[in-house]
């Protein structure tokens, strides 16, 4: 098997978490999409990291769990402050800047 | 030059098994992902996808980002999710119908492009020189070799990161701090307001239900010392929901005064 099916996995979860993001309405969802897609980048990260044979990749596959984790927390937080004023977490409702 | 796709190191036989065993299964979830209308499945869906990704970084010799993987995402962040979910509700599941049309169709198409494109750039990449492999850079044990890094090449980064952490903390508290929008009122001003009513009526509080009846459940009404029944001992719930007996039932009856 070569190396190179890591990445080609990593494309594909990336692509199913951009459909994912586009399609799914309930906010959580997209934000769990959004997950998939940073998870599918780090694959790929830490694949050139063993294709380059340095560990520079996997420092920045950490990096980016460390910054995934902070969006999620303030993302998170503002998904329960909208829940609060509109008691509905559709990111369709979501649209008073439309009217 | 060396095709990326044909000539690179080859990986050894366990890793590739473990490979298209587990491969399929994490693509499938994340598909399902999309398609559950619940939002808990598609939490648990990921989880997998998670679970399965610190595998692959364990079969790539990234031990350390593995655990952190498993730790940090379908630990922490997984959880957190479960938690805003059992906050906004559980069975929220998400109406599947599509809002604007064709959205699904051209989200579908686009995808498909976008994948296209991704995989055919792969598979055409060359890759100038030999794989070797981790085994040289991990030498001293993963960890060591990241937490080098870490220190001195990107201690920089790091810093700027530890600062980003603090910062999301900052904020998540801020966003989720709810003020009360009006202050709950104290013994001493119910007190206060009690008197400034006008009569003195109520002064001492209202009477308690079921007093001077055969029966002193909450939903009984008192009895007041004229034989009446008092509406203003029930609670105003227990009233707006019909869940009041009328107390008259248990009232004592002249028949029985009699004998």
């Amino acid at each position: 098997m070569a190396i190179a099916n890591y990445l080609y996995l990593s494309a594909i979860l990336f692509t199913i978490g951009a459909v994912g993001v586009v399609v799914r309405r309930n906010a959580i969802v997209v934000f769990m999409c959004i997950e998939l897609m940073l998870n599918a980048a780090n694959l790929a990260f830490v694949t050139f990291a063993r294709v380059n044979s340095n560990l520079d990749g996997q420092v920045v596959a950490f990096f980016t769990m460390v910054v995934a984790a902070c969006e999620v927390v303030v993302g998170l937080a503002i998904i329960v402050t909208i829940y609060r004023s509109r008691r509905s977490v559709s990111v369709d409702d979501a649209s008073l800047l439309k009217q | 030059m060396i095709n990326l796709a044909l000539d690179i190191g080859k990986t050894a036989t366990p890793e590739s098994f473990l490979f298209y065993f587990l491969a399929p299964l994490s693509v499938l979830a994340a598909v399902g992902m999309l398609l559950v209308k619940k939002a808990v499945h598609s939490a648990l869906l990921l989880a997998w996808v998670m679970i399965s990704l610190a595998i692959f970084y364990i079969a790539q010799d990234a031990l350390f980002l593995g655990i952190v993987q498993i730790v940090v995402y379908t630990g922490a962040v997984m959880m957190l999710f479960l938690f805003i979910l059992m906050l906004v509700g559980v069975d929220s599941s998400d109406s599947l119908e599509e809002n604007i049309k064709g959205l699904r169709l051209v989200a579908i198409l686009s995808a498909v492009g976008f994948g296209g494109l991704l995989i055919s750039l792969i598979s055409r990449a060359t890759f100038g020189r030999q794989i070797y492999g981790l085994a040289a850079a991990n030498s001293g044990g993963n960890a060591n070799g990241l937490a080098e890094q870490l220190f001195t090449k990107y201690v920089f980064a790091f810093e700027v990161v530890s600062a980003l952490l603090i910062t999301a903390a900052l904020g998540a508290m801020v966003l989720a701090h709810s003020q009360k929008s009006k202050s709950q009122f104290t013994q001493r001003d119910l007190s206060i307001s009690r008197f400034r009513k006008g009569s003195l009526k109520d002064a001492a509080g209202l009477p308690g239900s079921g007093v001077y009846a055969l029966h002193n459940a909450v939903d009984v009404p008192a009895l007041l010392p004229t034989g009446k029944a008092a509406p203003t001992s029930i609670s105003a719930v227990l009233e707006a929901r019909g869940d009041m007996i009328e107390s008259s039932n248990f009232q004592l009856r002249e028949e029985e005064e009699d004998k």
